[in-house]
């Protein structure tokens, strides 16, 4: 337990160090704030948006940020340390493998669940001067827990990937490549499969289509809670079948659990 | 007895890294472990540290396979110094030490005893990538020694150290070799670590080319030992006992059996004014085992 604690705390303390919290936070509150206040410009209007439109942009702008940074904290968790002998060295500690891998999670996790946290809830504090805390912080918390778990899901994807590959730099284009598959290689084949096919995919296997990316689950999550207007593409498709959010958020956090187990697995296979 | 290896076979693959090792290691006991790269010996190190699993044979590392989970607490007594260690860059040498030591349940006041020990004190607030090569290698070994550790395994500990820094670490050695650790030093510098081991093992190519302890080694491989004179010059080769050994002018070249013999027939001399003996060193005994094991496979 001990041994957990401190691989997290020099994980967490490392993300303070090299700034990435601070440079998270600042993304995402910018992001939120910016949005919220001038989202509505893109349309011709001058007012403020809505909160339907402003969490809807957020989390389409989110879908492909959050995953984007979670690769970057941690593609090279286990293979910069590798390349660096550390990984050899840790491995004689009285410490297994599978507590070092939860305690990298639990660091790293924690570093980007605290900046959407601080990012977004710094602006729905903002928003709720403007308008009704009412109405902002239950759509808003739901943003960030459903944000958070998106960066959960792709640190462990992120964990695979840095067990797998055998250089620093192998690591990097894997995980482009894959960031790449599911926020847009997946969608446009959705998409394709949508219109090329006629009653290929009816709605409900559209759905469970998108329980495969967890970069769909993630939106439909969020947009499901809102009225259906703002919403594009394959998605608005979807969003109109009945889905319960809650099985939505036990299959998001099956994309962090089993990934999370994946790794483990392929840590323990492999030999250093 | 701390280490035993049984017949150890290890494969990579096609690769064989190591073949029939049998070793024992005693409590207090330095062990000197040589061989070009590649002969085995990081290989060996992984294995008892239960890194990798043996292919075939059996460890016991203070009376467990080292790869059970019971042999867990028994990590805490284990220091360990890899080959190549590049530690956390952006952390400061008392940071990295603080994070080893927290992994090892060790207390932090060790921390600063170490960093002074390795003469790291006033570096221990500066980034380590700011640190020269001997400076990460004492940090390194100040992680070794992290906990009193009962068994060592030290990866070429001594590479990019200068002559001080050496001769303060062969100390922290037999300091530790008196507080009852075994030691398995792993070297390319023979130089100066003779006098710090009891036993030597030469690996080959993954196999064992010879072991035991130096004066053993030295006898078996009836290495010479050399003897230079001054001041006899040319009275040497006159007599015939001593013409035989000569290879200089006044340089003997006799068997370790003929030592004693010799030295008393050249001090019978008048005029000698000085005389040196030299038995094998450790380097020449290392080549020697080389090069009779490649005869050996060629």
């Amino acid at each position: 337990m001990n041994a957990i604690f401190a691989v997290a705390a020099k994980e967490f303390q490392d993300g303070l160090r090299n700034r990435w919290l601070l440079s998270i936070t600042i993304v995402f509150a910018v992001l939120a704030i910016g949005l919220s206040y001038y989202g509505s410009l893109a349309s011709g209007q001058l007012e403020t948006a809505s909160l339907a439109t402003t969490i809807a942009s957020l989390s389409s702008l989110s879908v492909f940020i959050i995953p984007l940074i979670a690769l970057l904290l941690c593609y090279d968790s286990f293979v910069g340390e590798q390349e660096s002998g550390t990984l050899l060295l840790l491995l004689t500690y009285p410490i297994s493998r599978g507590q070092l891998l939860l305690g990298k999670f639990i660091g790293q996790g924690s570093i980007i669940s605290l900046a959407t946290l601080l990012g977004f809830g710094s602006a729905a504090i903002l928003l709720g001067f403007s308008s009704s805390f009412a109405a902002v912080l239950p759509a808003f918390s739901l943003f960030i827990v459903s944000s958070s778990l998106l960066g959960l899901s792709f640190i462990a994807l992120a964990y695979i990937i840095s067990l797998v590959a055998s250089e620093k730099s192998k690591a990097a284009g894997i995980a482009l490549l894959l960031w790449l598959f599911f926020v847009l290689v997946f969608d446009l084949a959705l998409l394709g499969l949508l219109v090329g096919m006629e009653e290929g995919l009816t709605q409900q296997g559209l759905v469970q289509v998108m329980m495969f990316n967890p970069a769909d689950l993630f939106r439909l999550i969020n947009l499901s809670a809102l009225q259906a207007d703002d919403v594009s593409g394959a998605l608005s498709v979807a969003i109109n079948s009945e889905v319960n959010p809650l099985t939505l958020f036990i299959i998001m956090l099956g994309w962090i659990v089993i990934p999370l187990s994946i790794a483990l697995l392929i840590f323990n296979k492999k030999s250093i | 007895m701390i280490v035993t290896l049984t017949a150890v076979d290890k494969h990579y693959g096609q690769l064989n890294a190591l073949k029939d090792i049998n070793l024992e290691l005693q409590a207090g006991e330095v062990l000197g472990l040589f061989g070009h790269n590649g002969a085995g010996k990081t290989t060996m190190m992984k294995l008892i540290l239960g890194v990798l699993c043996v292919t075939s044979g059996s460890i016991s590392v203070f009376g467990l396979d080292p790869k059970h989970k019971k042999a867990w607490e028994n990590r805490k007594k284990i220091g360990y110094l890899p080959e190549n260690v590049s530690f956390y860059e952006q952390l400061t040498g008392l940071q990295v030490l603080t994070y080893f030591a927290r992994l090892k349940s060790v207390d932090k006041k060790q921390v600063a005893e170490l960093l002074e020990k390795v003469g790291l004190k006033e570096a221990q607030h500066r980034a380590v990538k700011t640190y020269s090569k001997g400076m990460r290698q004492r940090l390194g070994l100040a992680q070794a020694f992290l906990g009193q550790p009962k068994l060592l395994l030290l990866d070429e500990p001594t590479v990019g150290l200068d002559p001080v820094a050496t001769q303060d670490f062969y100390h922290s050695v037999d300091q530790l070799k008196s507080r009852g650790a075994s030691i398995i030093l792993c070297s390319h510098v023979l130089p100066g670590v003779e006098q710090h081991i009891d036993t030597a093992m030469i690996l080959n190519q993954g196999k064992v080319v010879a072991s035991g302890s130096l004066s053993q080694l030295r006898e078996r491989a009836k290495l010479p030992v050399e003897i230079t004179t001054q001041g006899i010059n040319g009275a040497l080769k006159e007599v015939k006992q001593l013409a035989g050994f000569m290879v200089g002018s006044n340089q003997l070249r006799v068997p370790e059996s003929e030592k004693v013999n010799i030295i008393r027939q050249l001090m019978a001399f008048e005029s000698i004014s000085d005389i040196s003996v030299e038995s094998a060193s450790l380097e020449k005994i290392y080549h020697h085992y080389l090069k009779s094991s490649q005869g050996e496979s060629l």
